[in-house]
């Protein structure tokens, strides 16, 4: 690492690992779930009817949604009824293997190989800049050479908040006037990336609510812009979700990947009260990867996902 | 997909119709149904299991069990619960003192800057007002720089803190600024927070402490799944919160959170944010709210943006040339603009009940191509006005002069065509008054 500006922004957690990380992020959830789960098995020797019922309230109010919550339920009812497992004890780690199971279900990331361009898209206040930061962040880490593309022109101050997120990495932004054309600046951002010999494009686009129509039409116009002026460029899409999003957190995704194909998710506001129940229900309803996992609000705050951490940071140690 | 509560309800019931009996446990489904229809709104779950006790014992107590059509007395029964339980509609600002103040709080990416750029206009283009707007959030970047730009748009003042100057030393000399520019009223932007923490509260205290605000008002996401409840209670507790703005309501969220804020943090719900533009801000309609939870259609709001949209006189004259059937290209055209105008086709086609005449259609709103219409309008733009009046003139050079000046193909103008024809015929059987009934 060349510099370590110690601006606010910064985070202060670099070294620790992923797992410190992660449970900081998931705190909260991690508590709540783990003491709602600890007094359903209370004083309880083998897993009843009722202390099915209690997990199933304990998984709604963690936002898996109703399909989900039915399907992890209903698994472990059914290893129950068939003898495997009867043990209230065991009840948390059955927890974590059908919910690692329903995670590994999602098909790998597919292989960007460098250099790439990165598209991040999501609906408006889900933390996109802040995960572009966080991008940015990393692949500087890694030795990247990296160039941002302010590509929300629409929002007040879209821009002037990357820029300065580009000055506190000591990362270039390309951008142009509010209001101006988003497929201009990735075009201009991609002459720079030539010009400069980048080895990653992290482009911002605007956040709007995902029943509003000229997204696609945007997005395909950057697509194109790619394709021409940098096409040994390879792209990768991410969709960017609000943790403390509900149910319709899935309805988000599946029009957004209507539109446009997403390569994977990145989570963010683990670290609020967030209960972060809603990967899961995205993960079976859109089989989709999660890439990251936002966990602070530092540039560092950034984690890889690994289902079974992530499952086991959730439910709680066994 | 979820198909609302109504077709639940009536899917339980359906059997027994006319049969004029009710089990126990009919009952007992239909509870369940309601159960799941309210968590898949995101409902926090605590407030279902209330709301579901509640609804369970009035349909006991109204002979549910030996009614007709116990579907429509069950859904009765949940619409009436839900509006007394959503309270009242949205009240106007109260705003007394010369400046009165208005400050808004939230967690971060709920949108409160972006309302607050909502309530100036408002304030001054149905109050009269004259808003000055302050920028309090020195935590986020470029949160200043937003705010004046949301300022700029709307042509209201924004006073900025200085360079070093804290939130708390800042409130007091806006507040000084705000009245010597003979300013009516101050809206206050506060820095959000991902958690609710300790030093945001004190921090928001000081500030509430400071510029004694008239109004305190939390904005919240309508997508915030169960965690709404908690947010909105911990801000209801510390602080004197006066009411809710419920942002991003023109997703498709349910927002159930609606509910599990009026349920818990007993604070009213005051305005809505229904879109991206700075007028998109109305005042909280329970029963809107209600229909949208349980998927029930927004036929109100659909009426009020046909009438928005559409314009009387000019639906009229379209009226008079259909009955004297001389509907033209061009009037198809103007049709589609008014159309357009009412917004994006999915969300209208969301704002439908998803029973009854429109079954089906929903479903089927979020994949209306849009894209069609602009081609049809493309097409019909690349004409002359003389073949639009006449289209019995489109030989083949004809066809291809126009499929190249639109951009699209000949085969995309022969269906136009072909639509355009049927529709005639249709139109031919059809009385000129009808048209004018329905959109007079």
């Amino acid at each position: 690492m060349a510099d370590d500006k110690q601006t606010s922004g910064e985070s202060t957690t670099k070294s620790k690992g992923f797992w410190a990380k992660l449970k900081r992020g998931l705190g909260m959830t991690h508590t709540e779930v783990i003491e709602r789960i600890q007094a359903s098995v209370q004083g309880r020797d083998v897993i009843d009817e009722e202390t099915l019922e209690d997990l199933e309230e304990t998984l709604l109010a963690a936002d898996l949604g109703v399909a989900t919550t039915m399907e992890l339920v209903d698994g472990i009812r059914d290893q129950v009824r068939s003898g495997q497992a009867r043990d209230v004890v065991r009840l948390r780690e059955l927890l974590q293997d059908q919910a690692a199971i329903l995670l590994l279900d999602a098909p790998r990331p597919r292989p960007v190989p460098a250099p790439r361009v990165t598209l991040v898209i999501g609906v408006n206040g889900v933390g996109k800049t802040t995960t572009i930061a966080k991008l940015a962040h990393r692949a500087r880490d890694v030795g990247e050479r990296v160039l941002l593309a302010a590509g929300d022109t629409f929002r007040a101050a879209a821009i002037e908040q990357l820029v300065v997120w580009g000055e506190r990495l000591g990362v270039e932004v390309i951008r142009s006037k509010a209001g101006g054309d988003p497929a201009a600046v990735v075009f201009d951002a991609m002459q720079a990336a030539k010009a400069r010999r980048a080895d990653h494009v992290i482009v911002d686009t605007a956040g709007r609510l995902h029943t509003k129509s000229h997204l696609m039409d945007e997005l395909a116009k950057i697509g194109r812009v790619i394709e021409r002026e940098a096409s040994e460029f390879s792209v990768q899409t991410l969709l960017v979700v609000d943790a403390t999003n509900g149910q319709n957190a899935i309805q988000q995704a599946k029009e957004f990947t209507r539109i446009v194909p997403v390569d994977g998710l990145v989570l963010t506001k683990l670290d609020g009260t967030a209960k972060g129940g809603v990967v899961l229900a995205i993960a079976r309803e859109l089989r989709l990867p999660v890439l990251h996992l936002g966990v602070g609000e530092g540039s560092g705050d950034l984690v890889d996902f690994h289902a079974r951490d992530f499952a086991r940071a959730l439910f709680g140690e066994p | 997909m979820f198909d609302g509560l109504q077709g639940k309800l009536e899917g339980v019931f359906s059997r027994l119709r006319g049969q004029g009996k009710v089990s126990e446990d009919d009952l007992r489904r239909a509870m369940r149904e309601i159960r799941l229809a309210l968590l898949d709104a995101d409902v926090n779950v605590q407030v279902v299991r209330d709301f579901v006790a509640s609804v369970q014992q009035k349909a006991l107590g109204e002979e549910v069990l030996r009614s007709l059509t116990p579907d429509q007395q069950v859904l009765k029964i949940v619409r009436d619960e839900l509006n007394q339980l959503l309270g009242e509609p949205g009240q106007e600002l109260q705003l007394k003192g010369r400046p009165a103040v208005v400050m808004l709080c939230g967690l971060q990416g709920s949108g409160k800057t972006t309302t607050i750029g909502k309530l100036a206009k408002r304030l001054r283009d149905k109050q009269h007002k004259n808003p000055v707007l302050v920028a309090g959030d020195l935590q986020r970047a470029a949160a200043i720089e937003q705010l004046r730009q949301v300022g700029a748009a709307i042509d209201v003042p924004v006073i900025t803190p200085r360079e070093g100057e804290d939130v708390v030393a800042f409130a007091p000399r806006a507040l000084r600024e705000a009245r010597e520019g003979g300013r009516d009223v101050v809206l206050f932007d506060t820095a959000g927070r991902l958690h609710v923490d300790d030093s945001l509260m004190d921090e928001l205290r000081s500030l509430v402490q400071v510029v004694s605000p008239q109004e305190l008002l939390f904005v919240c996401d309508a997508m915030t799944g169960q965690d709404a409840v908690r947010s909105a209670a911990h801000f209801a507790g510390a602080l004197p919160v006066s009411g809710v703005i419920l942002t991003k309501l023109d997703g498709d969220s349910r927002g159930g959170a609606a509910l599990s804020i009026r349920a818990v943090a007993e604070v009213p719900i005051r305005f809505v944010g229904v879109g991206e533009k700075v007028e998109d801000l109305e005042l909280f309609q329970p029963e809107r709210t209600t229909s949208r939870i349980l998927g029930m259609g927004d036929m109100l709001s659909l009426i009020e943006k046909a009438e928005q949209a559409i314009d009387k006189d000019q639906a009229e004259r379209m009226a008079q040339r259909i009955a004297r059937r001389q509907f033209t290209l061009e009037d198809l055209r103007d049709q589609l603009r008014q159309i357009r105008k009412m917004g994006p086709l999915g969300q209208l086609m969301e704002m439908l009940p998803k029973t009854g005449p429109f079954k089906g259609l929903a479903g089927a709103g979020a994949q209306v191509d849009e894209t069609r219409l602009v081609a049809i309008e493309a097409l019909i733009n690349s004409m002359t006005p003389r073949e639009r009046e006449k289209p019995g003139l489109l030989n083949a050079s004809r066809k291809r002069r126009i499929a190249a000046g639109s951009g699209r193909t000949v085969q995309e103008l022969n269906q136009l065509l072909k639509q355009y024809k049927q529709m005639q015929k249709m139109m031919k059987r059809m009385k000129g008054g009808f048209l004018r009934g329905a959109l007079g």
